[in-house]
């Protein structure tokens, strides 16, 4: 029978919520590093057991964490447990935690600055990391996308780290400014049809493709406008919030960028505006259904300083045309009183035959839905701020 | 044997339960202790300095005989309190809510 895990990240620690394929019942697991900010937890798409976390802290800065066994245990992959600590010369061991930006004259583009939020130059500085987004291929491959953005790669299962410096030196950097969040890479999308083209989005920089695995990377930002920007059209500079992609249909993808919902039917080359009926398009959170890959779904917030639903009715919204024609989905979702928000990376499908949507709030809550939208229920009620939601559909 | 505390969160990251004893080689300073501890919790690197520099982690503080030496070199030696393991060496998380 089939199986569901969503894997929530939280301001204060990892849980698992486990249920059969009917969506019912839960059983949930954590808190799992209790007391740290977990941004992010992925699984592999080739060996579900295989699970990658971001644990971080501002106190004691980036850890990653690895599970072989779907969760029940947690090693550093530097460090797996058990085995020596140091190499066979005394050096320690232990790089699962070492993201450090490549500026060798060999594979690196130099360490130069990016814009503070009053556009005076800063130097980057490694933060956190965002974003895990293991291979499609590989368990033992696995990106990240951090905070000063860039992205990095571990062909290890995560026991060392190396920056695709391509992105970062490409030439836009020192245009790139940080979003309220600070200037992150948050978004990462492998390309099922094409390996060697990832999509990844920076806040506030804007939305990047490579179509050679991470060498080359350009802006594909033609279409955003972007009124709080002094060049509303400007090629980098958008505070793109998130975008996803179908897998059967990779060319399209659909942005939800701190104003507007946008859809690009040529692989980012151009973008128009699909926000349509939607009451408010701002927003963080979109994904596509998991069998339908015209049904997408936000969840609109009232405005970029009142980052809560309007009317405090929250409300996902769906639309069956990829855009421009939207419909509210409220039942079980509270419709008075609630001032929560959705984050970009706390929304996700399963791939069961009727598609489950999941979304977490900054107010603990994860709400599941069994029949793609149309009923809610939540799962928990009481977690910390949930900064992340991903789901494993397991057969 | 030089004793060091340790924050909680750092504990459990390296499964240590109560305090640290380390054998450092040479003089006692923050920078050969550090050394010690990362040498044998390699878990450890770059949670208190940054991988590259060494640079201490800005929201983290060191205290030797209820003194802050946080701001002090990393090559100064310790008082011989700490030195002898007679008092511990402690590193802090600074109170910054959360």
């Amino acid at each position: 029978m089939s199986k569901v895990r969503v894997l929530v990240g939280t301001r204060k620690g990892a849980f698992i919520l486990t249920s059969d394929g009917k969506r019912e019942k839960w059983d949930v697991s954590g808190p799992h590093f209790a007391g740290w900010e977990l941004y992010h937890i992925k699984g592999s798409p080739v060996d579900p057991n295989r699970i990658y976390a971001s644990q971080t802290s501002g106190w004691f800065g980036q850890i990653i964490q690895r599970s072989d066994d779907g969760g029940k245990t947690w090693f550093q992959p530097g460090t797996p447990a058990g085995e020596p600590t140091t190499s066979p010369d005394g050096m320690p061991i232990g790089e699962s935690n070492k993201f450090v930006y490549d500026s060798s004259p060999e594979t690196g583009k130099p360490l130069t600055t990016h814009q503070f939020y009053d556009g005076t130059p800063k130097p980057w500085e490694f933060k956190r990391v965002w974003h895990i987004e293991p291979s499609l291929d590989d368990p033992e491959i696995v990106y990240a996308g951090v905070e000063d953005a860039a992205l990095f790669r571990s062909t290890n299962g995560g026991q060392t780290w190396s920056e695709l410096s391509g992105l970062r030196g490409h030439g836009t950097g020192a245009q790139w400014q940080p979003g309220a969040g600070g200037l992150c890479l948050h978004t990462i999308i492998l390309d099922p049809k094409n390996r060697e083209r990832i999509y990844i989005a920076i806040s506030a920089a804007g939305a990047f493709r490579t179509d050679d695995g991470g060498a080359t990377w350009k802006p594909i930002n033609q279409g955003l406008r972007s009124q709080y920007i002094p060049d509303p059209t400007a090629e980098v500079g958008h505070c793109v919030h998130h975008i996803t992609m179908h897998p059967a249909k990779s060319d399209v993808l659909f942005m939800q960028k701190h104003w507007d919902v946008m859809r690009s039917n040529d692989a980012g080359d151009s973008w128009h505006e699909v926000s349509g009926n939607l009451p408010t398009d701002f927003g963080f959170a979109i994904d596509v259904h998991a069998h339908e890959p015209e049904t997408i779904y936000v969840v609109p917030i009232k405005s970029d300083s009142e980052h809560y639903p309007l009317d405090g009715q929250l409300r996902v919204y769906r639309s069956r045309t990829g855009g421009n024609e939207w419909e509210a989905l409220t039942k079980g979702l509270p419709q008075e009183n609630c001032y929560v928000n959705v984050l970009r990376d706390a929304m996700a499908v399963d791939t069961l035959d009727s598609c489950g949507v999941y979304f977490g709030t900054t107010g603990g809550q994860v709400y599941a839905s069994p029949d793609a939208g149309d009923t809610w229920a939540p799962i928990v009620r009481d977690l910390p701020p949930v900064l992340s939601v991903e789901v494993q559909t397991l057969t | 044997m030089i004793q060091v505390v340790l924050p909680a969160h750092l504990r459990s990251l390296a499964g240590i339960k109560g305090d640290v004893e380390l054998e450092v080689d040479g003089e006692v300073t923050r920078r050969s202790i550090l050394d010690a501890l990362e040498k044998r919790y390699p878990m450890l690197r770059g949670t208190i300095r940054d991988h590259v520099e060494g640079q201490r982690r800005p929201m983290l503080r060191f205290f030797a005989c209820s003194e802050d030496v946080t701001h002090e070199s990393a090559d100064a030696p310790l008082p011989e309190a700490i030195a002898s393991g007679t008092e511990p060496f402690f590193i802090i998380g600074a109170i910054a809510g959360g």
